[in-house]
Formats: structure tokens, C-alpha cells, sequence
């Protein structure tokens, strides 16, 4: 076979990983190949773990009306969400206790922070 | 005497605007790295072709003080000239000038030179290099905006549109690039973002630099936006200049015709591909050998590297290449490649350029994260584009074809005019090892040795279907082809197909999986 040449690197900078030849596994069968560095850098996928609330949107938490203890119904008022100019109430998505607060007033959180754990 | 003092009247008047912000302003924009706006339009002009218009324009705020302020042009330059002696339009923001902020008259000039640009049928290229909305002038500087963006879709099909990213492009003016169908973009010069790294750092408290949000770089690997990437202002306008050659002016002319070369000896179709069919190779050299005078010019060569596009010329005529990349990613469509394939073909038959593609992929790319990203409707996107396309399409598989990956790359069954396939084309539902594990699963699992038996039932399937003469022998390929033949191949079949008509359902217009 011909090798490769390798590709010239327009920014200079210290090449990524992606030109070393590896292998891909598509429906069975091992490929050698490159990957790429957005390849490289997925995220593995992890099942959401339903006893924790985590915010939808980056933002500041304004207001807690929920204490660790408090029994809660679905849709029951946990806190306020300030986000994009907009004050979001977060409701309970279950009925059940409350196992800890993560969050307190005045806090930033990015998306996907977890604020709230259920027992 | 009195027009002679107009005369130099006139000059005054005109050197004033031509200063643009002023010398400190200049010298601040030439410290950074950039040329003044009318500086890069004479650059990427032929030499004293410029025309300038709109020169005295002024702005026509009277909120927060700006009556008293005089901003030369409004900020930006508009006019029309030649490259390589072909007619085109151009405007440059100025960020000299108030940081090139987009005003009520700004805009109006950029709209003029659409304008002029759709009607009389010639490329429009646009800087960009603005500091964004001209705050002071509220709502109208958004309608600016939307005057732009209206006339960028308007146009879009028509006239090639190029946007040239040399400064800040920000927030809503993003989507005037966003919609050209061409993004030029220079290293630490280019910074594109609908949120600036200031707004993340205030909502979400983290710190990055413009360069790593919206740098030349992301936007030419990471999220595709732009399609040329340079190290220098100069550089970026060589590149456009090259583009242009490939192009038509418009959807009522050809590309333009150059004498026809001969592809250089060194790129052999014939020696390209490896013995061992799961080893890469680079399928650019097979382009190479089959395009006059082994030149290629590659688009967004490296955003979603596993399929490659671009254009080269065969018989002096310009082509639009669809190729799967086997050195990266073995080649397969994802969200990323499938979206790139697809733009490309809706612009290549927008503009009446043949189509060629070149097969090789063993599917789609597994993963939790494609599914998630949404790669049905990204990958639906090729299958829309390719039958949706009436420019001539000729397909070559080189090697695999497999499953939806056969069926989506420019197919006989997506109206492909002809379909060859090398010896080495394996065209079936899938890989050899997924197949026989499915088909022969009860086999497997009841032998003695079911390893053994693994490996017997692959060899018998591959040999039996990872070939191209199943396909030949319904007809969805027209002929098995040796790999140097392909260039012979192709130019006869360009040659048939030019004169090209089909009739399409009477449509407003369809719903592509956008």
C-alpha cells in the first residue's frame, strides 16, 4: 500500500493525536484509521440518574424554597432559576423527600449542575 | 478657476474619507495584524480596478450625541472592480471607524452593493470586521441587519456570495457569513461568535479566550462555519481569487474554461488502493489522478475530515468532488460529514456544476452521541441533496459501499446518470463480519468450534458479496471499471451528460431535513 502522506498542518501548532492510525470498529468490522480530535473528545454517555435535579440552563440561583428533609410533590416549588433575563421556577419532577441542596442563593451554576438530590 | 477649486475641493474631501478613522486609528489596526478596509480591497483587486461609491455618506443618528459625531463612509466601503479581469462586487467594514458598527446608512450602503451585485450578475464579497450593532442607533441598526440577511437568502442560488471574516463578526451579524456560501477566515484575526467570551464569563463564570471560543481555527475544524483558512490576510485572498476560478459567475453562466491538462504521472489511480481492504488510504490521490493537472482544491479540509469536497477541472471543466475519506474515521458519514457532503451538492447544483463522487465507507459512525446529535435527519440531508441535485452526477465506488452508506452516496438509485465501481467495490448490506454473525448465527453458535466456524462463514460471504458484480449484475452500476481507466471513464460521461434535462415535480419548494 501507499502510505498516507501526512496532511500539511495549517496552524503550525503542535499536531493533535488524529494523525496516528488507529482503529475504528463499525458494525463488526476493525478499520485502521485516523480519528478525528472531535471523535477523540466525546463524552461517554451516562444514564441520568433520576434522584438528582440538575439545571437546564446556566444561570443564578435566586431564590431556595426547599430544605434537606422536606417532602415534596410533583411539581412542588424547589427554587428560582435566573437565566437568560428570565426567572425560572424549577418544580419538582417527582414526589419524594429531600436528601440535600447543593446550591445557595446568589450561586452561579452551569448547565447540567446538580442542585437538588431526592432520597 | 472656480471648477478647478471644486475640482481640489473634491480631492479634500475624498483624502478625508480615505483616512477612515483617522492615523491612530489605522496605526492601532495595522499593530493588530490587519490591513485598513480599502487597503485589502486593493489587495484582493486588480491593480486600480476599484471603484468606490457611497463615499460620502453619512450617518443619520441623533440619539445619545451622535449628531456631532462625523464618521467617514459610515464605516464601511462599498464599490466594484475586477479580479482577474472578471467583474465583481465587494464592501469592507472599516473598523477605523467606530469599530465598523453597523449602522442605519452602513447598512444601506452594503444593501446597494447586493443590490447591484444580484442584478448584474457577478460574485459579491463581503469583509467583515465590525465591532456589531451600532448600539446608539437602536432598532436601525437591526433592521440593517435583516435588509442584509433578506438579500444574503434572496440571493443565495443566484450569485456566489463570499464572506470574508478579517476582524470581529459578532452576535447577529454572524448569520450574514452564516448564509454566504463561502466563509474565509485568517489565524488570530477572525473571531465569530453569537456570545462573546465576556457574556459567558458573566453567566456562566467561565473563562475563555476569543481565539478558543470563535478563532479561525474552531471554526475551520471544530464547528465547520468557515470553509478557507489562512495564516495571513494575504494568504485568505489568494485563496479567494483561486475559488474564483473554479466558479460560475452566476446561475446563468459556466465556470470558466481552461485549457484541459493532463492529471501529473505521479498520482496513478491504479497504485492508490491497499491490498489489505481494511487499511486507509488517502483518497485525495485518487482525485489527483483523475483531475487535469492533479489539482485540487479542497473546501473545509479540516472540519468533518472523513469526507472530502471540492473542485477540480476534467477536460478544463470545473467539477464538484463527494468523496469518502478512508484515512479518517475510515471514511464514514456522521453528523459533521453528512452535513458537509449535503451543502456542497445543493452548491454544486444550484450552480450547475457535475457532481462526481467517489465511494468508500463501511456505514455510519456508531455512538450514543450521533443518535443523540440527531444523525437521522444530518445523515437524511445527503440522500435530499443527491436526489434532489439535476446537475450531472457520476458515482465511482472505489471499495465499500455498504448499507444506507451505498443507497446515500450518489447512487443509481438517487438518479446517478452513471455509476462505475472498481474491481475492488464490495457492495452489499453490510461489512462481511456483521452479516455473517447475523445470517449465520445458528451455524456459529451450534459448531464445534464456532470461532472457526466465524471465520469460514465471513470468507464465504465476502466472497460471494463483497464484490461489484452483484450490483453489475441488476444494473445499478453501468461498468466495472479498471482504477486507471477512471479518469477516461469520467470524461466520456461528463461529456454525455452536459446537455443534461430533467423535468421535476412542479413545486413551490421542498422541505429539506435542515
Amino acid at each position: 500500500m501507499t502510505a498516507p502522506k501526512d496532511r500539511i498542518n495549517p496552524s503550525g501548532k503542535p499536531e493533535n493525536p488524529s494523525h496516528e492510525i488507529k482503529t475504528l470498529n463499525v458494525l463488526g468490522e476493525i478499520y485502521h484509521t485516523r480519528l478525528t480530535r472531535k471523535f477523540l473528545s466525546r463524552k461517554p454517555w451516562k444514564k441520568p440518574d433520576e434522584k438528582q435535579l440538575m439545571s437546564f440552563i446556566p444561570g443564578t440561583i435566586c431564590s431556595i424554597f426547599v430544605k434537606p428533609g422536606d417532602v415534596v410533590d410533583v411539581n412542588g416549588k424547589l427554587l428560582i432559576l435566573d437565566a437568560m433575563k428570565m426567572q425560572n421556577v424549577i418544580c419538582s419532577p417527582v414526589a419524594g423527600t429531600i436528601r440535600s441542596v447543593l446550591v445557595k442563593e446568589g450561586e452561579k451554576v452551569k448547565k447540567g449542575a446538580v442542585m437538588i438530590e431526592f432520597k | 478657476m472656480a471648477i478647478k477649486k471644486k475640482i481640489q475641493e473634491l480631492r479634500r474631501k475624498r483624502e478625508e474619507v480615505q483616512m477612515g478613522g483617522g492615523e491612530a486609528a489605522i496605526e492601532k489596526q495595522v499593530a493588530m495584524g490587519k490591513m485598513t478596509a480599502r487597503h485589502r480591497i486593493q489587495t484582493l483587486l486588480d491593480e486600480d480596478s476599484f471603484q468606490e461609491y457611497d463615499m460620502f455618506v453619512e450617518h443619520d443618528a441623533r440619539d445619545f450625541d451622535m449628531g456631532k459625531k462625523v464618521l467617514a463612509g459610515d464605516g464601511v466601503v462599498i464599490g466594484t472592480g475586477s479580479i482577474s479581469g472578471r467583474p465583481v462586487c465587494v464592501f469592507a467594514q472599516d473598523f477605523t471607524v467606530a469599530g465598523g458598527s453597523l449602522g442605519s446608512m452602513h447598512s444601506r450602503k452594503i444593501v446597494k452593493i447586493m443590490d447591484h451585485a444580484l442584478k448584474l450578475k457577478m460574485p459579491l464579497i463581503g469583509i467583515n470586521d465590525s465591532g456589531g450593532a451600532r448600539i446608539q442607533e437602536g432598532v436601525n441598526s437591526l433592521a440593517g441587519y435583516g435588509e442584509i440577511f433578506f438579500r444574503n437568502t434572496i440571493s443565495s442560488g443566484v450569485i456566489p456570495q463570499i464572506s470574508v471574516i478579517l476582524g470581529p463578526c459578532a452576535g447577529g451579524a454572524v448569520y450574514s457569513p452564516a448564509l454566504t456560501d463561502f466563509v474565509f477566515v485568517v489565524e488570530n484575526i477572525s473571531k465569530m461568535f453569537i456570545t462573546g467570551p465576556e457574556v459567558i464569563k458573566t453567566v456562566l463564570g467561565e473563562e475563555i479566550s476569543m481565539e478558543d471560543l470563535g478563532g479561525a481555527r474552531v471554526h475551520s475544524e471544530i464547528t465547520g462555519n468557515a470553509h478557507f483558512y489562512a495564516k495571513t490576510e494575504k494568504e485568505c485572498f489568494e485563496q479567494i481569487k483561486k475559488l474564483l476560478t473554479f466558479i460560475p459567475w452566476s446561475n446563468e453562466q459556466k465556470a470558466l474554461l481552461v485549457e484541459p491538462r493532463l492529471p501529473r504521472p505521479e498520482f496513478k489511480a491504479g497504485e492508490v488502493m491497499p491490498d489489505d481492504p481494511k487499511q486507509p488510504y488517502d483518497v485525495r490521490d485518487v482525485i489527483k489522478s483523475v483531475v487535469d493537472d492533479s489539482e485540487f482544491f479542497e473546501i473545509q479540509e479540516l472540519w468533518a475530515a472523513n469526507i472530502v469536497i471540492g473542485f477540480g477541472r476534467m477536460g478544463g471543466k470545473t467539477c464538484g468532488f463527494v468523496c469518502n475519506q478512508p484515512l479518517v474515521l475510515a471514511g464514514v458519514l456522521d453528523v459533521d460529514s453528512s452535513d458537509k457532503a449535503a451543502r456542497f451538492i445543493r452548491y454544486c447544483d444550484a450552480f450547475d456544476i457535475p457532481i462526481v463522487t467517489l465511494v468508500d465507507l463501511p456505514g455510519y459512525l456508531p455512538g450514543v452521541d450521533q443518535e443523540h446529535a440527531g444523525v437521522i435527519r444530518h445523515g437524511a440531508k445527503v440522500l435530499y441533496a443527491y436526489s434532489e441535485a439535476t446537475a450531472p452526477k457520476i458515482t465511482v465506488i472505489l471499495r465499500k459501499a455498504y448499507g444506507g452508506g451505498y443507497i446515500a452516496m450518489g447512487s443509481r438509485h438517487l438518479r446517478a446518470d452513471f455509476v462505475f465501481a472498481w474491481p475492488t467495490a464490495e457492495i452489499a448490506v453490510m461489512g462481511p463480519e456483521g452479516a455473517a454473525n447475523i445470517i449465520f448465527r445458528k451455524e456459529i453458535t451450534d459448531a464445534q468450534n464456532p470461532e472457526e466456524m466465524r471465520q469460514q462463514k465471513v470468507q464465504e460471504y465476502r466472497e460471494k458479496f463483497a464484490n461489484p458484480y452483484v450490483a453489475a449484475s441488476r444494473g445499478y452500476i453501468d461498468a466495472v471499471i479498471e482504477p486507471d481507466e477512471t479518469r477516461k471513464r469520467l470524461l466520456h460521461a461528463l461529456e454525455v451528460a452536459a446537455e443534461k434535462t430533467v423535468t421535476m415535480p412542479r413545486k413551490k419548494h421542498g422541505i429539506p431535513p435542515f
